[in-house]
């Protein structure tokens, strides 16, 4: 078991103990955690699952792929930290994972 | 059952039948039976038995038919293989009146050019709208006739839409309806009572190039504001477009932006009334109204298809593609690909991962305005349910002929008040 912790834009803080193999999305969904649409089920392709990344966690991620990088390219409060949280797998390596949810997907 | 017959081939036979066809002559493209609702069998037995399947012959030349969810999934995500480049319907563009749009673009210019627009669908310009969207709509629900008949389309679906797309681009309020006018010309079929020739199709837009050419110079000499226009004449990306290329950026956003919300809303109004089983679920109880507009959405499944052109020679579940083949992905019938969607022919308002649907596309080309119009729907359903007991439909929907747009030009209701 791990523990993430996902701070919604209003400041509300879900803290989740969860087991690794999924991604980070299925956690939040799994968990009811608002803010994470995930209208494509993990597919990389509607970027409604879209979180800032703590900076602390960055570098313990492997880093986005062509197409993940397509689809954040698109939206134009992207930050630096932006991930799409479908693809980020959970693991021991990320127990206290902390991620911050856009506005925009409020 | 209609009595149209095919009489061209193998005889007469009837061409709104699924099994009057040998697998292979199958060409799920005719307008007609979008008309007549008679779509559904062609895909279903595709799905079943030849789920990416190829047209050797049609009106709009060869092309594949995709048709199944997953299938779907992997066109529309790999961008690199299958290019929107020069259009994004399975009819073809006129050669000598080619109108440039972002949708219909590949990276890096596609997303230059979206970027610039995204901003007036996004959430800041959403929060701002809401209240306006309201009081819109709680207008045109409370000018309505109670007890009498009346086009739910003219009356709610169009005039909705479009005071909508008229404040997303500033446009002269007392002018409106020639934004639903040039919508409904942009992708008409000839001779379905809108235009008959593409001489007609192509003045009337040549008209709506003149008109938004001058609100774009008034715009360009003022400072940037928040409207589409201010932000295509000041945005980095489309200040320079040509004209052409302006008109078919106005093009997609007055489409995108009117017909596919206005025949959700009146779809929705369809599809309570053939299931007033789920009718009567939302009177019980309206906080399933979010997850509805999703259901609605996916049903309705405003835009049939979307194209592609392959890039390179490809295999798509097993079957071989060639560099240059034309690919339809029929989003119309993914949607009802049991494989994916439990019991995807019915309608169920409450049902589990109603988003989960292929109407807004995925990957790079995902439509932009989508939580605007999931906005809109969810409003004009708040409201209705406050007003109305009963939107019941008195008569015949009256479909458009389009294998594209899939939507309405009539829907005869009568109301009643609580």
């Amino acid at each position: 078991m791990i523990k993430v912790t996902f701070i919604e834009h209003s400041g509300d803080v879900h803290e989740i103990e969860t087991e690794t193999g999924s991604s980070l999305m299925e956690v939040a969904m799994n968990n009811d955690v608002p803010g994470i649409d995930a209208d494509c089920g993990g597919g990389c392709s509607c970027a409604t699952c879209h979180v800032y990344v703590d900076s602390a966690w960055l570098d313990k991620l492997s880093p986005p792929d062509a197409m993940e990088e397509s689809m954040l390219g698109l939206n134009t409060m992207r930050e630096e930290n932006s991930r799409l949280s479908c693809q980020i797998d959970t693991s021991d390596e990320l127990n206290g994972l902390v991620v911050n949810l856009p506005e925009f997907q409020g | 059952m209609s009595t149209a017959v095919d009489n061209t081939s193998s005889g007469e036979r009837d061409i709104h039948d699924p099994y009057a066809y040998e697998l292979d002559e199958i060409d799920v493209s005719l307008d007609e039976r979008f008309e007549k609702n008679t779509f559904e069998g062609f895909f279903e037995r595709l799905r079943k038995e030849d789920p990416v399947h190829y047209c050797a012959e049609s009106e709009n030349g060869p092309y594949w038919s995709v048709t199944r969810f997953e299938d779907i999934m992997k066109v529309d995500t790999s961008h690199g293989i299958f290019s929107s480049e020069g259009g994004i319907t399975i009819a073809e563009g006129q050669a000598d009146f080619e109108l440039p749009m972002f949708i219909a673009m590949d990276q890096p210019k596609h997303d230059e050019q979206r970027r610039v627009a995204n901003p007036v669908v996004g959430p800041m310009n959403l929060k701002e709208m809401e209240p306006i969207i309201r009081t819109r709509v709680q207008t045109i629900l409370d000018s309505l006739p109670v007890g009498e008949t009346f086009n739910w389309v003219d009356k709610v679906s169009i005039e909705l839409t479009t005071q909508m797309l008229a404040t997303l681009f500033d446009f002269p309020f007392e002018d409106r309806a020639k934004l639903t006018r040039w919508s409904d010309v942009a992708t008409a079929a000839l001779g379905t009572g809108i235009i008959d020739t593409e001489e007609e199709r192509q003045a009337e837009l040549i008209e709506c190039l003149t008109y938004f050419t001058e609100l774009w110079n008034q715009r360009v000499n003022e400072p940037p504001r928040g409207d589409l226009i201010s932000m295509l004449c000041h945005g980095k990306a489309t200040k320079n477009m040509d004209p052409m290329e302006y008109l078919g950026n106005l093009v997609l956003l007055i489409v995108g932006g009117n017909d596919t919300t206005r025949n959700s809303l009146t779809g929705g109004v369809l599809a309570l009334n053939e299931n007033p089983a789920e009718y009567d679920k939302l009177r019980a109880d309206t906080s399933v109204i979010p997850n509805m507009v999703s259901e609605i959405i996916r049903w309705q499944t405003p835009l049939a298809h979307m194209r592609r052109i392959a890039l390179e020679d490809t295999i798509l579940n097993g079957k071989h593609i060639k560099k240059g083949d034309k690919v339809v992905m029929w989003y119309v019938s993914g949607n009802r690909d049991e494989s994916v969607i439990a019991d995807a022919e019915k309608f169920i308002i409450d049902r589990a991962k109603a988003r989960n649907h292929l109407s807004f596309g995925f990957g790079i080309h995902r439509c932009m305005g989508n939580k605007l119009a999931e906005m809109q729907i969810n409003i004009a359903w708040e409201e209705i349910m406050k007003r109305f007991k009963n939107i019941e439909v008195v008569g015949e929907p009256v479909r458009i002929r389009s294998a594209f747009v899939k939507g309405y030009s009539e829907l005869p209701v009568r109301l009643e008040a609580w």
